[in-house]
């Protein structure tokens, strides 16, 4: 996973709540048997036509927000299907931040996974970072949002900031426990023998 | 020790370590898995080394693509046709118990783990699935996950957790005649919103949620998601053991009774600290309706599409605009007035027997309106057959219904079964977001009576003034 320390760049604000992740990405691009290849399809029902032209009104087929590596969003973004293709599809558009009053937890954490920095701040907040003019800069170090001379400061959980520094590979971290699983797996079988599937 | 609730318990009871940020580490008990979250899991798998710790642990079925129609002809879509192929090259490469496509057994993956008994109390069960809340009719811990999770399940058979807050569902009062599970699951996330439970795992409660059958208690748990709520709880009692009993991969003998014995201790201790409580009156509920594009935006029959005008504030009157337009509604008409075009009866929320039977009491000796098309989708082999042998099959056809082969179908839409746009759909899913059922589709969520009494009146209708009789 790429590591994510400060970011700055064209941030698209669509400021709608209850972004979904059908929304991200639809039904019809889930058949994919890779991660990539997705950033095209961002969006895909409110950013082309029928027949598949671009929309003139969305806000990524408008030049800056082509190029935006920063999203804006309203309360509960991410909301609904666990799909990890939404982040997938955000990362290869090139978005690494949404910055958003609320997320839903499934999404919360696939960012994570994915090297995206979910950032929450007071709708307020996210109203002015809109208006105001100039690229955005996220600094995860400091913890803040800036952009057109005004700076937020926004809460992230210590273990989640660290991930995202470093780029951490989680799978690797939880092999670091190794002896704890298998000290639990062997505590488990005899206290509750009957979680073997199927009796085994 | 101080009193615990049945999600605190569980959590103790998973807890393989804590380490120093604060995280701690929970042992996962059961994995589901399917054909479109998990393809990347196994290839990120593979590409670092890494084998799977419990391949027995995890059970395995596709379901999300596949056709409903003609199946044992083969998958006609191409990219969908390669995902259930990866899918079985996976799981046989790996030694993971899977499901063949046309084996009587198969289904969606949340009526098939608790049919086979794989779903258990007081166990944790994951799946890259946000439905996969379903599981909590049982008192397990259950949650959806992403594939980067799926994977990690697979590696270690662990997931990096924080610990959600306890949310109590305390729903008052019974259920009035001609409602159940999905109007008390609507019913509450339209009281509390879609983020309402974010960060929470809710536990129902109430003399209503006892009184549920199991397959009821699935649908109102299938649906926490929908309120924010990653996972829903209803504490284990005598409904959930005779369930249980007996099924193919469920403890027998000497273990079946030891469980039961730990089961009986999982309830949320009298005095247990719950972080929120939310109180829902069932009494004199009327079946519930959807009229908007987020399961929150829901009504009674009797009720009627909402004014803007009458909105808190610029945001919601600017939300509720965009759905009106979205859904092709005006403010104020009654939702009886709705004329619909389709029907889809299914899904993980309501495709179970119990809600087939629900649905043919109501289309017995009835027809489909003109201009309506109607499918049932049987959640699984199993239940296809249950229906079949009940006679349930032949209701459907001569009240001209479609009658399907099992799988997720038109509630995502991920196979053919999808609607074109502008039509107006009496669905028992559990999604009514833009697109979700193709794109420009119309959704409304109702229970699968009031999408039987929708397919036959051609618009919403009260199924409480239809004669039926039960």
């Amino acid at each position: 996973m790429k590591a994510f320390t400060t970011l700055t760049g064209i941030a698209a604000p669509l400021l709608r709540a209850n972004v979904d992740t059908d929304l991200i990405i639809p039904k019809q691009f889930l058949t994919t048997l890779v991660r990539s290849g997705l950033g095209r399809h961002l969006f895909h029902e409110i950013r082309y036509s029928p027949g598949g032209r671009e929309l003139p009104d969305f806000l990524l087929n408008r030049e800056p927000y082509r190029k935006a590596t920063i999203l804006l969003s309203g309360p509960n973004f991410g909301c609904g299907s666990s799909r990890e293709h939404a982040p997938w599809a955000l990362l290869d558009f090139g978005i690494r931040c949404v910055v958003a009053p609320s997320f839903a937890d499934i999404f919360f954490n696939n960012c994570f996974a994915n090297g995206i920095l979910p950032v929450v701040l007071p709708a307020e907040q996210i109203a002015q970072l809109a208006e105001a003019e100039g690229p955005l800069t996220v600094n995860l170090p400091a913890q803040t949002v800036s952009c057109g001379g005004r700076s937020f400061r926004f809460e992230i959980e210590p273990a989640r900031k660290a991930t995202l520094l470093e780029g951490m590979d989680e799978i690797k971290r939880s092999e670091a426990n190794l002896a704890d699983i298998e000290a639990y797996e062997t505590r488990r079988r005899a206290e509750a023998p009957w979680l073997g599937v199927g009796g085994n | 020790m101080s009193p615990r609730t049945l999600y605190d318990k569980i959590w103790d009871e998973h807890l393989v370590a804590t380490r120093a940020d604060g995280t701690s580490l929970i042992y996962i008990d059961r994995h589901l898995v399917h054909e479109v979250t998990s393809p990347q899991a196994f290839e990120g798998l593979v590409l670092a080394g890494r084998t799977l710790r419990r391949p027995a642990n995890i059970l395995s079925v596709a379901d999300h693509n596949v056709p409903t129609v003609d199946r044992e002809k083969g998958i006609a879509d191409e990219t969908c046709r390669l995902q259930v192929e990866a899918l079985e090259a996976n799981v046989k490469a790996h030694g993971v118990p899977y499901i063949p496509l046309l084996d009587d057994r198969q289904g969606i993956v949340h009526v098939v783990g608790p049919e086979q008994g794989f779903t258990l109390p007081g166990t944790t069960v994951v799946c890259g699935d946000s439905h996969t809340s379903t599981h909590g009719a049982f008192g397990a811990l259950a949650f959806g996950i992403g594939t980067s999770e799926v994977e990690h399940v697979m590696a270690t058979q662990t997931l990096p957790q924080r610990r959600s807050k306890n949310l109590r569902v305390r729903f008052e009062g019974d259920l009035p005649e001609w409602t159940g599970a999905k109007d008390m699951a609507l019913r509450l996330i339209g009281q509390i919103g879609t983020a309402g439970g974010t960060g929470c795992v809710m536990e129902y409660t109430g003399p209503a949620v006892r009184a549920l059958t199991m397959e009821g208690r699935m649908t109102l748990c299938n649906m926490s998601i929908e309120g924010g709520a990653r996972a829903g709880l209803v504490a284990p009692d005598d409904t959930t053991f005779a369930y249980v009993a007996g099924r193919p991969l469920a403890p027998k003998g000497e273990l079946w009774d030891a469980a039961v014995a730990h089961w009986r201790t999982l309830a949320s201790d009298p005095g247990a600290a719950f972080d929120q409580e939310v109180v829902v009156d069932l009494r004199g509920m009327a079946p519930q309706v959807t009229w908007g594009t987020s399961p929150q935006w829901v009504t009674d029959i009797t009720g009627r599409v909402p004014d803007p005008a009458q909105a808190r504030n610029a945001e919601e009157r600017e939300s509720i605009l965009r759905a009106l337009d979205y859904m092709g509604l005006e403010p104020d008409t009654p939702m009886e007035a709705i004329p619909i075009q389709a029907v889809f009866i299914g899904s993980c929320t309501n495709g179970r027997i119990e809600d087939l039977r629900e649905a043919a009491l109501v289309a017995r000796g009835r027809k489909v309106a003109q201009g309506v098309r109607a499918l049932v989708v049987p959640g699984s082999g199993l239940v296809k057959k249950q229906a079949e042998a009940e006679g349930l099959d032949r209701v459907f056809l001569e009240a001209g219904f479609e009658w399907r082969q099992p799988g997720c179908s038109m509630c995502l839409g991920m196979n053919e079964d999808r609607l074109e746009a502008g039509v107006r759909c009496a669905s028992t899913s559990n999604r009514n977001f833009e697109g979700r059922q193709g794109r420009g589709s119309r959704t409304h969520l109702v229970s699968p009576a009031m999408a039987a009494a929708a397919a036959v009146a051609g618009h919403f209708t009260d199924v409480r003034r239809m004669e039926v009789q039960r």
